[in-house]
C-alpha cells in the first residue's frame, strides 16, 4: 500500500519534490476555503470549470501518455451525461442518483471498450484514430438532435432533441426524510475531492508498471510488443480509463445544471479538450490540470463579452501552441522555472562552497 | 530436441516467394548463424520466426510447442527475446527507463534495481544511464536494445544484424558479449552477413540462397564451401573476403 502511494512521484510526472507538494497543499487549502470568501454564483462557476478537468485529464492520459489522439471525449461525455439523466429520472432521484453516476460512467467505459476494441484490434492508429472518434462524436450529436419527438423516451425520460434533456435530480443523499442535494458549495467540494482523488490516482497509474508500458507503447509499439507486452490491451485500458473520465465530467455536468443538450457533444465542444490539453502540455497531468482550468476560466470570462471572440482566441491559442510550443505552454513554462530554480540552487551551492575551498587546501 | 524448429516454412508476397520450404533446427545452447547474400530471405525468415509476418505455409515450433500463429508478444512470453535489425529503443525515455520497462516483466523492487545496474555495467552504459536513449550513439543504441532483450531472461536470443553500423571495435565487443551469454547456457540465433563477426561467434551456420536452405554445417565447413563462396561473392572471387 505504502509502496503504491510512493508512485505518486516518478519519472512520468513533473513536480516530485517537497516544494511542489507544498504548493499543491497551498492550492488545495485555497480551494477549500474559497467558498467562505466567494459568493455562491462564483462558487458555482468555479465548480463548472473544475467539472471539465476530468475530461482534460483523461485526454492527457490517452494522448500525452498513450499517444492516442481521441476526438471522442465529448462522445463519452454525452453518453454518460444522457445516461445519468435517463437513469436518475427513472430511479426517481434520491440516493439512487449515486448509482446512476456509477452506472453512467460504466456505460461510457463499456462504449469506449466496444469502440476501442474495433479501432485498436483493427489497427486504426495515428490520425485515423482521431478521425474515427470524431466521426462517432458527430454521429452521436446528430442523432441526439433528431430526438425531439415524444417517441424518443426511455421510461419517463424524454431526450428532447436540440432542446436537451432536463428534469433529472442532481446527485442527492437521502438522510432520514431529508434529501441533501449536491448543488452549489456542496457540489463544489465533491468535485474538488474527486479531482484530488483522480489526479493522485492518475499520477500513481502513470508512474506504475502499467504507466511505463503505456509510455513505451506511445514511443514504439512494435518494440513494446517485442518486450512481451500485448500492447492492444494496454491501449484499450488507457482508452477506457480516459473515456471514463470524460464520462465522469458528463455526469457531473448534468447533475450541476440538471440538463444536457446535444451541443455539449458536437464539434465545437469536441475540439475544446484538444485545445486545453495541447496548450497545457499533453504529456503531463499537472500541466493539464492547471492549464485547462486557466483556459476554462479565461474562456468563460471572455464569453461574457463575446462568445465569438472567445472561440477565435481558442483557435489562435491552438495555432500558437502548434507553431511555438508543440509540447505545451504550461509545461514549457514549468520546465523553464524548474531550470532557473535549479541554476539558482547550483549557484548558491557554488557561492557557499568558495570560502571553504582554501580551508580544505590548508 | 531442438529449442526452435521451422518445418517447411514458406512466405509468399503476391507472386514473389521470399522463403520456400525452409527447415531450420536450433539446438539448445548453441550459437547459430543464418547467413546469405542480399535478398536470400534471411530477414523474412527472421520475421516469420519472430511473428511479424504470418507464414504462407509450414510450421514453427518453439520449446516443443506450435507457435506458427502466435503473436510476437506471446512468443516473447514463452522465452524468446528479439532484437530487430534497425535500432529500436524508446528514444524519448532515459537509457535506464528503457531497461526498466523490459526488466519489469521479470523483476520487482530491489531485484529490478540491482539487475538494472548490472545490465548498465555489462553494456558499458552506466555513464549514460540518465541520458535520453535517442542521444546515444548508434552502437550504444544497438547495445541498449540487446540489453533490453537480455533483460527478459530469454532461453533463445534472436538477433537480426546486431552489429549493423558498428565500428570494428564495437563489433568485436558485441561478439564477445554474445559468446559470454552463450557460455551461461543461452541459445542464440543471429542473422548476419559480416563474415568476420560470424567466424568470431558461430558454432553452426545455415546458409540461405533465393529463399531456400543452400547449405548448413559447422562454421569451418561453411566458410570453405566453394558453393557458398560462389553465391556470396560470385564466380571468379577468392575464397576469403
Amino acid at each position: 500500500m505504502l509502496r503504491t502511494l510512493k508512485l505518486v512521484n516518478g519519472q512520468q510526472t513533473t513536480g516530485n519534490g517537497k516544494g511542489f507538494w507544498l504548493c499543491f497543499l497551498a492550492v488545495l487549502a485555497a480551494a477549500l476555503v474559497y467558498p467562505a470568501f466567494a459568493d455562491s454564483y462564483d462558487v458555482g462557476n468555479f465548480c463548472y470549470f473544475l467539472i471539465w478537468v476530468f475530461m482534460a485529464l483523461g485526454l492527457s492520459l490517452m494522448w500525452g501518455y498513450g499517444g492516442m489522439l481521441s476526438f471522442g471525449q465529448t462522445f463519452f461525455f454525452g453518453i454518460a451525461g444522457y445516461s445519468y439523466g435517463v437513469l436518475a429520472i427513472n430511479f426517481g432521484g434520491g440516493s439512487l442518483t449515486w448509482l446512476a453516476l456509477v452506472l453512467a460512467v460504466g456505460i461510457a467505459m463499456v462504449a469506449a471498450i466496444v469502440l476501442g476494441y474495433f479501432m485498436i484490434w483493427g489497427r486504426v492508429g495515428g490520425v485515423f484514430f482521431g478521425i474515427v472518434t470524431l466521426s462517432a462524436t458527430l454521429v452521436l450529436a446528430f442523432f441526439l438532435g433528431q430526438t425531439a419527438g415524444p417517441e424518443w423516451r426511455i421510461g419517463p425520460a424524454r431526450l428532447n432533441g436540440f432542446n436537451g434533456m432536463k428534469g433529472m435530480d442532481p446527485l442527492t443523499l437521502t438522510w432520514g426524510d431529508e434529501d441533501i442535494f449536491f448543488e452549489g458549495t456542496l457540489l463544489y467540494y465533491l468535485v474538488v475531492a474527486l479531482i484530488v482523488l483522480v489526479y493522485l490516482g492518475l499520477r500513481i497509474l502513470v508512474n506504475s508498471r502499467f504507466g511505463n508500458v503505456v509510455v513505451a507503447v506511445r514511443e514504439d509499439p512494435q518494440r513494446a510488443e517485442l518486450l512481451g507486452y500485448d500492447v492492444r490491451k494496454y491501449q484499450l485500458a488507457t482508452f477506457a480509463i480516459g473515456s471514463g473520465l470524460a464520462g465522469l465530467s458528463g455526469v457531473l455536468y448534468t447533475s450541476w445544471g440538471q440538463f444536457i443538450t446535444p451541443s455539449s457533444v458536437g464539434l465545437p465542444a469536441a475540439a475544446m479538450p484538444i485545445v486545453w490539453v495541447a496548450f497545457s502540455g499533453r504529456s503531463d497531468l499537472t500541466a493539464t490540470l492547471v492549464g485547462s482550468f486557466l483556459l476554462l476560466f479565461g474562456f468563460q470570462t471572455l464569453t461574457i463579452y463575446s462568445q465569438q471572440l472567445a472561440l477565435v482566441l481558442m483557435g489562435a491559442l491552438l495555432l500558437a501552441t502548434v507553431m511555438l510550443a508543440p509540447q505545451g505552454f504550461v509545461i514549457g513554462l514549468a520546465r523553464l522555472i524548474g531550470r532557473q530554480l535549479g541554476a539558482l540552487r547550483a549557484k548558491g551551492r557554488t557561492d557557499g562552497a568558495l570560502p571553504d575551498a582554501p580551508a580544505r587546501e590548508a | 530436441m531442438p529449442i526452435l524448429e521451422t518445418r517447411q516454412v514458406s512466405k509468399r508476397f503476391g507472386g514473389l516467394t521470399a522463403v520456400s520450404d525452409v527447415d531450420l533446427s536450433i539446438e539448445p545452447g548453441e550459437i547459430h548463424c543464418l547467413i546469405g547474400p542480399n535478398g536470400a530471405g534471411k530477414s523474412t525468415l527472421f520475421k516469420l520466426i519472430v511473428g511479424t509476418y504470418p507464414p504462407s505455409g509450414g510450421e514453427i515450433r518453439f520449446r516443443d510447442g506450435d507457435i506458427t500463429q502466435a503473436k510476437p508478444f506471446a512468443r516473447v512470453q514463452r522465452g524468446m527475446s528479439i532484437k530487430m535489425q534497425a535500432p529500436s529503443v524508446f528514444k524519448e525515455l532515459r537509457t535506464r527507463q528503457n531497461l526498466h520497462i523490459a526488466l519489469q516483466q521479470k523483476f520487482h523492487r530491489q531485484a529490478l534495481v540491482d539487475e538494472e545496474e548490472r545490465l548498465l555495467a555489462l553494456l558499458d552504459l552506466t555513464a549514460h544511464a540518465d541520458k535520453a536513449a535517442g542521444l546515444l550513439s548508434h552502437g550504444q543504441q544497438q547495445w541498449l536494445e540487446i540489453g533490453m532483450a537480455l533483460a527478459l531472461g530469454p532461453e533463445l536470443l534472436l538477433l537480426d544484424e546486431p552489429t549493423a553500423g558498428m565500428s570494428p571495435e564495437e563489433t568485436f565487443k558485441t561478439g564477445e558479449l554474445i559468446k559470454g551469454l552463450n557460455a551461461t547456457g543461452m541459445t542464440v540465433l543471429v542473422v548476419e552477413h559480416d563474415m568476420a563477426f560470424i567466424r568470431q561467434i558461430a558454432q553452426r551456420v545455415t546458409v540461405l540462397h533465393l529463399g531456400k536452405v543452400f547449405a548448413r554445417g559447422a562454421i569451418d565447413e561453411i566458410v570453405n564451401d566453394p558453393g557458398v563462396i560462389e553465391i556470396y561473392l560470385g564466380k571468379g572471387h577468392g575464397r576469403e573476403h
